[in-house]
């Protein structure tokens, strides 16, 4: 499978703290890939690097080929990459309508704008909300709305931060469809996540990053049963580290 | 053409439907018949509170659609009004020099506005220091205009005279067949603002409903999440920044051509807070609130200044700090979802 999505060497320090260590990671075209890690494990900086929020002290971000390392966030999402970020990044004062028409006017107007809007309300079961100010919706709405709006753009890869993070178990699931759906028309998604179950749901390929390296990479049933993961996850780092050194 | 009328209304702008524009069309034709029922001098005055309501839909747009605080829009008023008095006092009137003064100064304006909104923006300053920078530009002008008194201090035949300010340029001169029309402070001139003002007010609503005033309030409402949905936010916000200095800028040459004359006070730290208040008073959020709500805090204003004095100022900060805390998106904004609130029951009924 040709990688949409890669990095090379990815290098992100703070200070004294080296968050990120050299990681080379790749996303599949049109495959849901699944960045899992225990708290601490430098998953949120990694996800700024790769949508450019960061800029990283040394090694390479490249889509489809080409090295965005050096490209501004929307720079990045103009040429096809779509985020949804942990907390819900809707416009809370505009209508959810609204929100989805700031999307979505990239490319398209008028009555096709309309139907688009339309059938994606639908598509995120937020019909009923369309008049309402975004920021009266639940949480659960509020992170289907965003993603509505990432996949307004009509991406070739969507970044997902924690985007079932505060749903019930049904919206959960709900969102797992909605990720499926997606990766059926062909987008290739990379999500951040915590809730296995979630994981288990859409995952074809799952990377567990610790202490700022990729720690173990397999399908969903070889991460669970690898018990190094188990260990690092109930907080027994230095035995793992040291079984991946030697 | 259609597609831009549609554009008057929408999402961003208060006021829709036919009521609506019936309203506009009668307060219009109001303000058309003004002058056969009203004297020269309260024309003329009406005049000048016209002058003032560009700057304030200027900073509408920069603040209440974009979020950006500009605390020193008065430095765009200041630098225009100057610039318009040094090209009129140098070349003077004929030929409709004026209006070509007038477009000359503001685009001055909206070249300054251009070069300090880049360093602001593209440096990614933003919130209380986007504030505090303008402001501090603004009164950079002011102290530096106030010390040009001296004969040395000149720019051809225009003195800048220090803090008395310069005077004497020509009103707006409009060349016509049989003799130019002087836009003397009066009638004349109170219908060239008016008809300048319903255009630029029309104008807005179309900027503000269009793809443009979109993206200027996702900016306001959540910046990183526009940068996500592709958007070029700093181009966006400089883009507003120099369309509303710019109407800054055209408001200073109006005034000084309404007085022939302008000083360095026009850029001081009272000049600067003002736009502040009538935009926030009226409700920064709508072009049509801010419009409404400027001229209504400059007729109180100016009641306030003659019958009393020096509290005018005093009652204009109580009037920010009440409105602030009661009415925090504006007194016309509020009346006026006040009243669709009541329609739209009336109609349920």
């Amino acid at each position: 499978m040709t990688a949409i999505l890669e990095t090379r060497g990815l290098d992100k320090h703070f200070g004294g703290l080296h968050v990120t260590n050299g990681v080379d990671f790749s996303v599949g075209d049109g495959e849901v890939h699944c960045l899992i890690g225990p708290n601490g494990a430098g998953k949120s900086t990694f996800f700024r690097l790769l949508i450019g929020e960061y800029t990283p002290e040394g090694g390479q971000v490249l889509y489809r080929g080409e090295d965005i390392t050096a490209l501004k966030p929307f720079e990045r999402v103009r040429r096809g990459l779509s985020v949804k970020f942990q907390v819900p990044g809707i416009f809370p004062g505009l209508t959810v309508a609204h929100n989805l028409e700031i999307a979505l006017q990239h490319h398209l107007e008028g009555a096709s704008l309309s139907s688009e809007i339309r059938r994606l309300l639908d598509f995120l079961n937020l019909k009923e909300a369309a008049g309402e100010r975004a920021g009266t919706l639940s949480h659960g709405q509020k992170q289907w709305l965003e993603i509505g709006m990432a996949i307004s753009l009509k991406p070739r890869l969507l970044l997902l931060d924690e985007p079932t993070a505060g749903m019930s178990p049904a919206e959960t699931f709900a969102t797992g469809e909605m990720v499926q759906a997606l990766n059926r028309d062909g987008v290739a998604i990379l999500a951040i996540e915590h809730d296995m179950a979630f994981v288990r749901q859409i995952a074809q390929r799952v990377t567990v990053l610790h202490v700022g390296r990729i720690f173990a990479q397999g399908s969903t049933d070889e991460i669970v049963a690898n018990e190094a993961v188990a260990a690092i996850y109930l907080g027994e780092t230095e035995a793992p580290r040291r079984k991946q050194d030697a | 053409m259609r597609r831009l009328l549609r554009r008057l209304e929408g999402p961003q702008t208060l006021g829709r439907g036919p009521a609506f524009w019936a309203a506009f069309a009668i307060v219009l034709a109001l303000a058309i018949a003004y002058p056969s029922f009203a004297d020269g001098y309260t024309v003329g005055n009406t005049a000048y509170f016209f002058c003032w309501v560009f700057m304030a839909l200027g900073l509408c747009l920069i603040w209440g659609y974009g979020g950006a605080l500009s605390f020193g829009q008065t430095a765009f008023f200041g630098l225009s009004g100057y610039a318009y008095g040094v090209l009129t006092l140098n070349v003077g009137a004929a030929y409709g020099f004026t209006i070509a003064a007038v477009v000359l100064a503001v685009a001055l304006a909206a070249g300054f506005a251009a070069l300090l909104g880049y360093f602001l923006f593209f440096g990614r300053i933003g919130g209380v220091f986007l504030g505090i920078i303008t402001l501090s530009v603004t009164l950079a002008l002011e102290r530096f205009m106030a010390q040009t008194a001296g004969p040395d201090w000149r720019i051809g035949a225009a003195r800048l005279n220090g803090y008395n300010g310069m005077s004497g340029m020509p009103p707006l001169t409009v060349p016509w067949f049989d003799g130019d029309i002087v836009l003397f402070p009066d009638v004349a001139l109170y219908y060239g603002l008016l008809g300048l003002l319903v255009v630029t007010y029309l104008g807005l609503r179309i900027l503000v409903n269009a793809r443009f005033g979109n993206v200027l309030v996702a900016i306001r409402e959540n910046p990183e999440r526009a940068e996500m949905l592709g958007y070029d936010v700093r181009r966006y916000q400089l883009g507003a920044f120099v369309i509303g200095s710019a109407l800054a800028g055209l408001s200073g040459t109006l005034y000084t051509a309404w007085g022939q004359y302008i000083t360095p006070s026009s850029m001081g730290l009272t000049a600067a807070a003002l736009p502040v208040i009538w935009v926030a008073v009226g409700g920064r959020s709508d072009v049509t609130a801010t419009l409404v709500g400027t001229l209504a805090v400059l007729g109180g204003f100016q009641a306030l200044t003659i019958y009393g004095s020096q509290y005018a100022l005093v009652v204009m900060g109580l009037l920010l700090v009440v409105v602030v805390l009661a009415a925090p998106e504006g007194l016309v904004v509020a009346l006026m979802r006040g009243i669709a609130r009541l329609t739209r029951k009336a109609a349920a009924r």
